[in-house]
């Protein structure tokens, strides 16, 4: 049966691949203001605590958990290209297995600072750009997550809108999901590796 | 599924590719933070390191991935373009507060 819409557009790529990848590029400049934004702030918090209090072997291993639900993400993008429902479904739910995984990691992180070292975004400027950054990027984890759980619903409900279109539904959350990755990949680099060696305290 | 969606896909990594490319990444992650902990190296040659090892983490996911190696150029120029502006942004920002 065919079920194929047309969805092309002069240049003869589907109009909805385009706006994803528009919107993650807008993204690269929402998250870039955020990222300059802490750059600024940096080092020029007046009281309260600062980078000293970030714990780098925990967030190693939540990010270690994101990078590996990339691949998990990945695996089940590949399944559904080939029309392989089930594995889709275990490799999706993997995926969102880890990415809550991490929510929860953030959790804790967030949750350590604010009652452990009173540190909360109405702190100090470290405290503000902290928590804006990390939690924004924490919020699209979130969106991921659901989205995730979301179309593992309804691979039970209507698989073969999954399958078709060349699986583009799923290729649009894959995108969205390697893109939070990759945005993560940037914040534990300048904010915990990076920050908490260019203050000293690492 | 018909033909020409296998077609598209046949450039596309393998499984196995996929699984060797998850290793690079969880590789070089385990180096950043190993790094980290060496004491003795230089800010400036610290910072590099770190920063090198992140764009090519970057790049691995966004090119195999999201398969920007493989897909129509027009996606690496969107991308490539939200993250120049992004680039821009930064270094824009931070100069206009002395930070640079």
């Amino acid at each position: 049966m065919e079920h194929k819409e047309e969805h092309t557009t002069t240049t003869g790529i589907d109009n909805r691949k385009m706006m994803i990848w528009v919107f993650l590029g807008s993204e690269c400049m929402f998250f870039g203001s955020l990222i300059a934004t802490y750059l600024i702030y940096f080092g020029r918090s007046i009281s309260g605590p600062g980078l000293e209090i970030l714990d780098i072997p925990t967030t190693s291993v939540s990010t270690f958990v994101l990078l590996m639900s990339s691949f998990m993400m990945v695996m089940a993008y590949s399944s559904i290209t080939k029309g392989d429902v089930r594995k889709f479904r275990v490799w999706i739910m993997c995926t969102a297995i880890l990415g809550a995984t991490f929510l929860g990691f953030q959790y804790y992180e967030f949750t350590e600072f604010a009652h452990h070292y009173h540190l909360t975004p109405q702190t100090n400027l470290f405290g503000t750009t902290f928590f804006t950054l990390t939690g924004f990027h924490g919020a699209h984890v979130t969106v991921g997550v659901i989205w995730l759980i979301t179309l593992f619903g309804y691979s039970f409900y209507r698989k073969e809108d999954l399958i078709r279109d060349d699986a583009l539904n799923v290729d649009f959350l894959a995108l969205y999901w390697h893109f939070v990755d990759v945005v993560w990949i940037v914040i534990f680099t300048v904010v915990y590796l990076i920050g908490v060696r260019a203050a000293g305290v690492g | 599924m018909n033909n020409e969606n296998h077609n598209e896909h046949s450039s596309h990594p393998t499984n196995s590719a996929y699984l060797k490319i998850a290793a690079i990444l969880a590789v070089i992650t385990a180096l950043e933070v190993a790094i980290f902990y060496v004491e003795g190296i230089p800010d400036l040659v610290f910072f590099t390191i770190l920063i090198i090892m992140s764009v090519v983490k970057f790049a691995i996911v966004a090119m195999y991935y999201m398969h920007l190696k493989f897909d129509e150029a027009i996606f690496t120029w969107f991308f490539g373009g939200g993250l120049l502006l992004a680039g821009c942004v930064i270094i824009a920002l931070m100069a206009l507060f002395d930070q640079l």
